[in-house]
C-alpha cells in the first residue's frame, strides 16, 4: 500500500491513539460508570467519569476491548473532556455527531473539535460510524442515567 | 478442473472496480454472486411469462404453473428426493426450518422432550427451537465440537436416548467450514428411532446431496447461496412426515375447500405453501440448479476440496494468523484473527483494496464463545474464486499488518 493509497480513515493519530489509548484505566469512586456496547462487532467499552460540585469533568478514564477506530475515538474523547465541564461536553458531542454525519464543514463552522477532527473522512464508511461513536454514546448516557448499561443497536 | 476464467465471464459484478481495485469477492457463505442466466431467466418471466399460477385456465398461467412445478421435478431430482410432493418451497433456510419447529415441533415435541443441535449452529438453526421450547418446556442439548471444528460423535452418541425427539444440525459450517459426517449422525439417531433435520444451506452448491441415501428426514436450504436469487428457499421432509404434521401458514392454495365452518387442507407439498409463491424466484432458482449442473457438480467439489487444502495450509503459514476452524473434512471457509487487529478493521482495509469479506460472528455467537473471541474474519470461496484470490488475501493482510505496527 504507498501513500497515494492511504485511505482517509485510518490517519496516523488514529493507528497511534489504537495502540496506546490514552487514560486507558479505571477510576475508583467515579461520579458515572456506564458499559456501552455494540452487538454487532462484540465492542465493550466501559467509560468513567468524575465529576466535580461545579459539574467540571475532574477525570474521565476507559477500559474495553474494540477496533481501533472506537479504541482511538474513546481515547480522543477522554483528551479533549477532561476538565470541560458538562455543557461544553454536551456542546462537544453534538459537534462530533454532526461530522460523523457528514453534517459538519471543517473549514467553515465555528467547532471545537481540535483533535477529534481526524474522524471527518467516516462518513464515507457507514458500517463503521457506530465504531466511533460507541464512546460518546456511552458518555451521553452517562451524563443521563449516571450508571449503566449501552447498546449502539 | 474448473475453467475459472470461463465461469467469471458469467458473472457481470466481477469486472468491476471497488475503491479503484478489482473485485475479489470472498463473501460467499453469506450469499453467492448471480451468473447472467439467472438474472435473465428471472428477466424473461417478469417481462414475458408473468401471471398466477396454479388454477389460471388461461395459457399463461398454465404455462407459468408449468415451469413453477418444473422446479419442484428438477429440485427432487437434484437433491434425490422421492417424490415432488415431498418438496416445499419457502421463504428461506431459516422459514423451513421454523415451519419444521412450528408444525413438527408443536405436534411431535411434548414438556422434558430435548431437541440435539450442535455447538457450531447457524442462529436460525438455534433460535426456532428456543422459542418451541420456551412455549411447550422442551429442552435444548448441544452437541459439542472440538478444537479443530469437527463434532464430538462419541458425545454425540451418548447423548442419544428415548427424550430425544429432534436431531437438527447443519451439514456444512457457515463459521468454521467443518464437513459433518452426516450419514453417520442420521443412522445413530434411526436407531432409536429419532428423526433428524439437515441444514443444507452451505453444502447443496458444492456437496453431493442424496437424501434417500442420507435418509434424513427433513433438509433445508436457501437459493441465494446457491447462485439463485433471494427470497426463495427449501424444505425437503419425507412424505410420510409431511402429510402427517398440520399447516404452518393458511391462506389461499393450501386448501382444498373453505367453508366458514370447515376447511379441507391441500395435498402435500401445497398444504405447506399458503398464498401466492415466490414464482420469478423459484424460476430463478431452477436456473441456478441448472447452471450448477451445467459446470458440474463433481468438478465444483473438487474445486472446492482443492481450495480448502489450498487456503487452509497458505493461511497457516502467516505468523499472527489463528485459523479458526480446521477439520480435515472442510470447505474453503476460512475464519481467522490476525494478531491484535480487531475483524472490523481488517474488513474495511480489505474492502479498500477491493477484497469482499465478512466480519463479526456470522450468526454462530456460540462457535466465537467456544473459541473466546469476540468475532473473527471470514473469507469464503465460490466457484469464481482461484488460489490467486487466497494468494492477494494474503498479500494484503500483510500490508494490514505494517499498517498497525
Ligand atoms: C448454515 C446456515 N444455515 C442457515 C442460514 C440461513 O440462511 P437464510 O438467511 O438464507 O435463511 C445460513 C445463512 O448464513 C447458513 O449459513
Amino acid at each position: 500500500m504507498n501513500a497515494s493509497e492511504r485511505d482517509e480513515l485510518y490517519q496516523e493519530l488514529i493507528l497511534e491513539h489504537n495502540k496506546k489509548p490514552r487514560n486507558y484505566r479505571k477510576i475508583d469512586n467515579p461520579s458515572h460508570a456506564v458499559e456501552g456496547y455494540n452487538p454487532i462487532c462484540g465492542d465493550h467499552i466501559y467509560l468513567y467519569l468524575k465529576m466535580d460540585e461545579n459539574k467540571i469533568i475532574e477525570d474521565i478514564a476507559f477500559e474495553g476491548s474494540g477496533c481501533a477506530i472506537s479504541k482511538s475515538s474513546a481515547s480522543l474523547l477522554t483528551m479533549t473532556l477532561k476538565g470541560k465541564t458538562e455543557q461544553e461536553a454536551r456542546q462537544l458531542f453534538a459537534e462530533f455527531h454532526d461530522l460523523l454525519t457528514g453534517k459538519m464543514d471543517l473549514q467553515k463552522s465555528g467547532h471545537h473539535l481540535g483533535k477529534l477532527a481526524v474522524f471527518s473522512g467516516i462518513w464515507q464508511y457507514p458500517s463503521r460510524i457506530k465504531c466511533a461513536s460507541l464512546a460518546w454514546h456511552a458518555l451521553e448516557s452517562a451524563l443521563k442515567d449516571g450508571k449503566k448499561q449501552v447498546s449502539t443497536e | 478442473m474448473l475453467d475459472i476464467n470461463k465461469i467469471k465471464n458469467d458473472f457481470p459484478i466481477l469486472k468491476r472496480e471497488i475503491h479503484g481495485k478489482p473485485l475479489v469477492y470472498l463473501d460467499n457463505a453469506a450469499t453467492t454472486l448471480k451468473p447472467v442466466s439467472v438474472v435473465e431467466r428471472i428477466r424473461q418471466y417478469y417481462l414475458m411469462e408473468t401471471s398466477n399460477i396454479h388454477r389460471g385456465v388461461y395459457y399463461l398461467s398454465e404455462q407459468g404453473t408449468l415451469a413453477f412445478e418444473a422446479v419442484r421435478k428438477k429440485i427432487k431430482d437434484f437433491i434425490g428426493a422421492g417424490d415432488t410432493s415431498e418438496i416445499i418451497f419457502t421463504k428461506s433456510a431459516t422459514e423451513s426450518i421454523n415451519l419444521v419447529a412450528h408444525s413438527f415441533g408443536r405436534t411431535y415435541i411434548k414438556e422434558g422432550d430435548e431437541i440435539l443441535i450442535t455447538e457450531m449452529e447457524h442462529h436460525s438453526n438455534i433460535v426456532p427451537w428456543q422459542m418451541l421450547c420456551q412455549e411447550i418446556g422442551c429442552l435444548i442439548k448441544v452437541i459439542p465440537i472440538d478444537d479443530e471444528g469437527s463434532i464430538r460423535f462419541d458425545q454425540y452418541e451418548e447423548m442419544l436416548n428415548p427424550k430425544v425427539k429432534l436431531v437438527s444440525l447443519l451439514h456444512v459450517s457457515n463459521a468454521l467450514g467443518s464437513i459433518n459426517p452426516v450419514k453417520k449422525i442420521i443412522d445413530s439417531a434411526h436407531r432409536l428411532n429419532i428423526p433428524v433435520l439437515i441444514d443444507g444451506t452451505q453444502a447443496v452448491s458444492n456437496t453431493h446431496v442424496n437424501v434417500r441415501e442420507l435418509d434424513c428426514d427433513f433438509y433445508v436450504f436457501s437459493g441465494h447461496k446457491i447462485f439463485g436469487p433471494t427470497g426463495i428457499g427449501v424444505l425437503y421432509g419425507k412424505a410420510s412426515w409431511l402429510e402427517a404434521m398440520p399447516p404452518f401458514l393458511g391462506g389461499g392454495d393450501m386448501i382444498l375447500s373453505v367453508t366458514f365452518e370447515k376447511t379441507i387442507y391441500n395435498h402435500i407439498p401445497y398444504k405447506f405453501e399458503a398464498g401466492t409463491p415466490p414464482i420469478a424466484e423459484v424460476i430463478g432458482l431452477g436456473s441456478a440448479i441448472d447452471y450448477i449442473l451445467s459446470i458440474g457438480l463433481p468438478l465444483i467439489t473438487s474445486h472446492a476440496e482443492e481450495l480448502a487444502l489450498y487456503g487452509t495450509q497458505a493461511l497457516q503459514t502467516v505468523p499472527g494468523i489463528r485459523l479458526i476452524g480446521t477439520a480435515a473434512n472442510k470447505r474453503p471457509i476460512f475464519s481467522f484473527v490476525f494478531e491484535e487487529i480487531h475483524p472490523h478493521d481488517i474488513g474495511t482495509l480489505l474492502d479498500r483494496q477491493g477484497i469482499a469479506v465478512r466480519t463479526g460472528h456470522h450468526c454462530t455467537q456460540p462457535v466465537m464463545h467456544r473459541y473466546q473471541v469476540p468475532a473473527t474474519t471470514r473469507a469464503s470461496f465460490s466457484i469464481y474464486n482461484s488460489k490467486e484470490d487466497m494468494d492477494k488475501l494474503i498479500q494484503v493482510l500483510m500490508s494490514v499488518k505494517d499498517r498497525f505496527k
